[in-house]
């Protein structure tokens, strides 16, 4: 085995088997040369349940412009896309709804008080190092009380400064383009300005026109002949945006601290719904989201660790619909969020920890649009959390107190009513390892928590209802974990996971009509669904032959997810009581596979998604058929003296699959991409 | 270990085969028995049903009960067209008949759906931006939009108008603009009436709703005079005297849903009816209707059911459903009464993304049955036996 293909196994064995540190340290000896350094950017904590992850390598050959487009590949998680590289994309964890799943950025949680929704599809992966999703929460303590207030969690990290030996500064560069009238350059200079302190700085241009095939066809169910058959090209799904982002990285004895900034600026078409007789949209939206954020850690003592992050976030959108034939609407819509934490660690005993967890957030959306009433929310949590190791048995528990308060500065004829709103919920983590010898695990969690009403659901005007309550949802999963890695044969490694869980979300918050005239809706606490789910998961890392190495993973996700929300109309209810939710497979999965010779790598993704309904009444109306998708990409990449390039290309929707998410947003038929990327 | 490997993407595989995507096909339609041996006596042979459909759905479906066989055929334009691209629409707002053709308003795909009221197969569509209610006359039809002229105004709000369309040729000849935002329209005595609404302007401010009825001559095709009403106006019907029942849907804020007669020879408001009207059905001297109360929460409805004498103006039955079905009812929204047996038929649209359903209740409000529809049932018109001819 040559140098170059050993170092390719390692940094497959790296990515591949998160949380296996032996493998890692076992293989390390030989391949510091190439391998990134390993970052701790926190003492190692005591994270009892593990995560799915996507990193390094592995992620970058997932074919993925976006955070979205790579979330797909994981457990338990549906992705509403819109279609197109501007299309919007949110992510639902194990059925609960988009709104429950709360997305870090570098350790910080995402706000959009306006709509709960984060827009995945915004976020490039170009400069993401790490992508990792929690069921329940992080089940670690030394993390800020926002930490513990999601269903589900994704973490996006970024990429943190590396420089080779000797090495002063580092630079990338990608060039991509393809189909869509893609064209996405983007620069990453990384400077070390003392020993202790490292900066970076990343642009990204994303310009795309947007365009795309699509056909919808039927035939008829008796005779099989075609009855229509339509192609068209999407139209007004254009994008163009800009990111920027600075960071300083700096260390201190006994700690660390970084500080950055983030700028993304955007203007896009909404495509719209393809409906009869209306085949193209005019609607405009603006986006300006601007944050900066910092956070510094230290031990101060050998028991007692301190973390204090604090972030301001200024977002500004722009809605315009100047189609003359519908309601002319120019609205502007600007949220602030202002944010502190500080969390407390502190070790009772060797195999004991405590943490007190404060943080404090405050939110503002002001607008154009008549009649709105500029909202505030106040909102403080605390959590407390322990952690105890008993060697076999780990255990972590902990209490989120989240109180809230919310004012309007226009008089609102209910704001006396507006409630302040408390509560207190708890969750509770296990891990058992029978084995010292063998890594195989069980784990079990209960998670109890809420998601607030969104400024939208509270207030925007004339649907919003200022008496809204949370609305709740209780996770109950107990799942094992095999893995087992060796030092010969054709295997190398393997990972098994299997997870049942059993959801409910009571109080969901929907939109129901409401009195007189046509399309009047108001928001209420009135939906109630139980999920019912297992995912597996299984992963392995083989020597095919001498400098062949093939990796595999492949996940599949069964979930039950049942509307149990009553009715007036009991005739009404029959339709959809029971029904699986809008949107929901029975079965969804994915395979990944990577093909490694020396310098060449060929990479296949696989993702099904099975035979679903729009809507809970679980008729012939509203079904939808499974869609799949095959995304081949090879890649070639090479050293020239102090450059290190790549050039790859991707073919996705290989068999061109006509196919929708949402009904009538019509996705993509096979596109193609080409990506150069070179560093110094 | 590599076997299982192999077993495991074998039986993935294998799972996929057995659930692959097919050709999406057509779906034809349902045909469910409500009452067999129902009478078939009488002018009519049975009635369309259009289904709105929710915004952006493009679900907007036509349902057929036949009062002969006393059977309903649910979804039946893919099948009698199955040759339109995405069938009939994103929103049906109005549907009519006038001589052998039916006439079919789909709001959000910006045409009117012409088609053989026989059969309901496609004859061909007029263009209409943002179209919403139709009215014929004398070989025209008549049709609101919201979508006025575009002038280079920065201040500019667009206001509506009404379109001639001759049936003859089905293209839209002349606009007469009027109010913002237009909706309902009826024809008594020469004159046109349309109901506007100003529906995109008054959300935030109360002030900003319309709260006139245009009044078109006939002859001209011009707006006369606007009669003023009140705020946020919906649905304009004549009864037999000539006289103009309108609805307001009313501000959501302090002032609430009403109905109000235009007399006829004064051209004014005459009467006000202090009840929140959803919709209304004019039949001979009886004007039903049903409204829900705003004050109530969206869980526990009030809905008021009343008949109303046209010449009296009087409350004549404050409870026409009389069998507690109306308790039942969650989002009552089309109302239609058979002309010669006074059966009353009114449609639940639910939670508008779902399917409705159909209640038939006989001339005493006692329930005779029900049954699933489409999305939104809304709007209905019924089909005499014989074709119309000439003479």
């Amino acid at each position: 085995m040559n140098s170059s293909a050993k170092i390719t196994l390692l940094i497959l064995l790296a990515a591949w088997s998160a949380g296996h540190r032996a493998i890692y340290a076992h293989c390390q000896a030989d391949s510091l040369r190439q391998l990134p350094e390993v970052i701790v950017t926190a003492k190692a904590s005591r994270e009892i349940i593990p995560a799915q992850k996507l990193s390094g390598e592995e992620l970058k050959e997932l074919s993925s412009l976006s955070v979205a487009d790579a979330i797909r590949y994981f457990s338990g998680v549906q992705i509403k896309d819109y279609g197109g590289i501007g299309g919007l994309k949110t992510v639902d964890i194990r059925s609960m709804g988009t709104n429950h799943m709360g997305v870090f950025y570098d350790g910080i949680q995402l706000g959009n008080a306006q709509n709960g929704q984060i827009d995945l599809g915004k976020f490039s992966l170009d400069h993401i190092e790490s992508i990792t999703l929690y069921n329940g929460q992080k089940s670690e303590i030394f993390q800020p009380a926002k930490d513990f207030g999601s269903s589900g969690s994704i973490y996006l990290r970024t990429r943190y400064p590396h420089f080779k030996t000797g090495q002063q500064h580092h630079l990338k560069g990608v060039v991509r383009t393809g189909s869509f009238g893609l064209l996405n350059p983007s620069l990453l200079w990384e400077q070390k300005i003392a020993t202790d302190l490292a900066g970076s700085f990343n642009a990204e241009w994303v310009h795309a026109d947007g365009k795309y095939a699509y056909r919808y066809k039927r035939v008829h169910p008796i005779t099989k002949e075609t009855v229509y058959d339509t192609t068209a090209i999407r139209q007004n799904g254009d994008v163009d945006a800009w990111r920027l982002e600075a960071a300083l990285h700096g260390f201190v004895p006994g700690g660390n601290w970084n500080l950055k900034s983030y700028f993304y600026t955007s203007e896009r078409g909404i495509p719209g719904a393809i409906v009869n007789n209306v085949w193209k949209r005019a609607q405009r939206q603006w986006d300006r989201n601007f944050f900066t954020q910092g956070s510094f850690q230290k031990t101060v003592s050998s028991q007692y660790d301190l973390l204090i992050s604090g972030k301001y976030a200024n977002d500004h959108m722009r809605y315009l619909n100047p189609d003359t034939t519908l309601i002319y609407i120019d609205n502007s819509f600007t949220q602030q969020e202002a944010y502190l934490s500080l969390v407390n660690k502190y070790q009772l005993r060797r195999n004991w920890d405590v943490s007190l967890a404060a943080d404090f957030q405050w939110n503002g959306l002001r607008s154009n649009l008549d009649g709105f009433v500029q909202p505030s929310r106040y909102t403080y949590l605390v959590a407390a959390a322990t952690a105890v190791d008993f060697g076999k048995v780990s255990l972590l528990g902990s209490l989120l107190g989240t109180f809230i308060h919310e004012q309007t500065r226009i008089e609102h004829p209910a704001t006396q009513n507006n409630p302040n709103r408390q509560r207190l919920t708890p969750s509770l983590f296990v891990t058992y390892k029978p084995y010292a010898q063998h890594d195989l695990h069980f784990r079990a969690f209960y998670k109890h928590i809420f998601r607030m009403p969104t400024f939208n659901d509270l207030f925007y005007t004339d649907i919003g209802n200022l008496l809204l309550e949370p609305e709740n949802t209780r996770q109950y999963n107990i799942g094992v974990q095999y893995a087992n890695s060796f030092t010969h044969g054709m295997i190398r490694h393997w990972d098994l996971q299997a997870d049942g869980y059993w959801n409910r979300v009571t109080d969901k918050i929907i939109a129901v009509p409401k009195g007189n005239g046509m399309y009047r809706w108001m928001m209420m606490n009135v939906g109630n669904v139980e999920i019912k789910g297992i995912d597996l998961a299984a992963s392995a890392v083989s020597l095919l032959h001498e400098e062949w190495f093939l990796n595999l993973k492949l996940h599949y996700t069964w979930q039950q997810a049942q509307d149990l929300t009553r009715r007036t109309n009991k005739e009404l209810e029959k339709i959809t009581y029971g029904g699986q939710i809008a949107y929901i497979p029975w079965h969804s999965g994915s395979v990944v596979a990577g093909l490694n010779h020396r310098q060449w790598h060929l990479h296949y993704s696989f993702i099904y998604v099975g035979e679903r309904y729009r809507s809970s009444a679980n008729i012939r109306e509203n079904y939808e058929q499974p869609w799949y998708t095959s995304d081949l990409s090879l890649t070639r990449s090479f050293i020239r003296e102090q450059v290190n390039g790549k050039l790859s290309l991707e073919v996705n929707n290989l068999f061109s699959q006509d196919y929708e998410v949402v009904l009538n947003y019509p996705m993509p038929k096979r596109n193609y991409r080409i990506t150069l990327t070179v560093e110094i | 270990m590599k076997k299982q490997l192999v077993i495991s993407s074998l039986l993935l595989l294998s799972l996929l085969v057995a659930s692959c995507r097919k050709d999406v096909e057509l779906l034809l339609s349902e045909v469910t028995v409500t009452d067999p041996g129902s009478s078939g006596a009488g002018r009519f042979a049975g009635f369309y049903l259009l289904n709105e459909g929710n915004m952006g759905s493009n679900k907007a479906t036509l349902d057929y009960y036949d009062f002969v066989t006393g059977s309903y055929q649910r979804n039946i334009y893919a099948e009698q067209n199955p040759s339109v691209p995405k069938e009939l629409g994103d929103v049906g707002n109005d549907i009519q008949l006038y001589g052998n053709r039916m006439y079919a308003v789909i709001n959000a795909s910006n045409k009117i759906e012409v088609m053989d009221a026989h059969t309901a197969k496609r004859i061909g569509q007029v263009d209409i931006p943002n179209c919403r209610y139709i009215a014929f006359h004398d070989g025209y039809a008549y049709v609101t939009s919201y979508a006025g002229p575009i002038e280079m105004d920065p201040e500019y709000t667009q206001r509506g108008y009404v379109a001639r369309i001759d049936t003859a040729t089905l293209q839209a000849q002349e606009r007469c603009v009027v109010g913002y935002q237009p909706d309902g329209i009826a024809i008594s005595s020469g004159k046109i009436y349309v109901a506007n609404s100003g529906g995109y302007m008054g959300a935030g401010k109360s002030a900003n709703y319309e709260r006139t009825v245009s009044v078109i001559d006939l002859a001209t095709f011009e707006e006369e005079k606007r009669i003023e009403v009140g705020c946020n106006l919906h649905l304009i019907k004549a009864d037999q005297r000539g006289n103009l029942w309108v609805t307001s849907r009313g501000d959501h804020r302090n002032n609430p849903s009403r109905l109000f007669v235009i007399d006829r020879q004064k051209q004014s408001v005459s009467d006000t009816i202090c009840l929140p009207v959803n919709n209304f059905q004019i039949e001979g001297d009886s004007l039903y209707l049903f409204g829900i109360n705003e004050g109530g929460t969206a869980t526990e409805k009030e809905i008021n059911f009343t008949i109303i004498h046209t010449g009296t103006r009087a409350v004549v039955n404050s409870h026409f459903i009389t069998d507690g079905t109306d308790r039942q009812l969650e989002t009552p929204y089309g109302i239609m009464v058979h002309p010669e047996t006074k059966d009353i038929y009114i449609t639940d649209a639910g939670d508008y993304i779902n399917p409705g359903f159909l209640y038939r209740f006989n001339r005493e409000g006692k329930k005779q049955w029900s049954i699933q529809t489409g999305d939104i049932p809304a709007h209905f018109a019924l089909l005499p036996k014989r074709r119309y001819t000439k003479n």
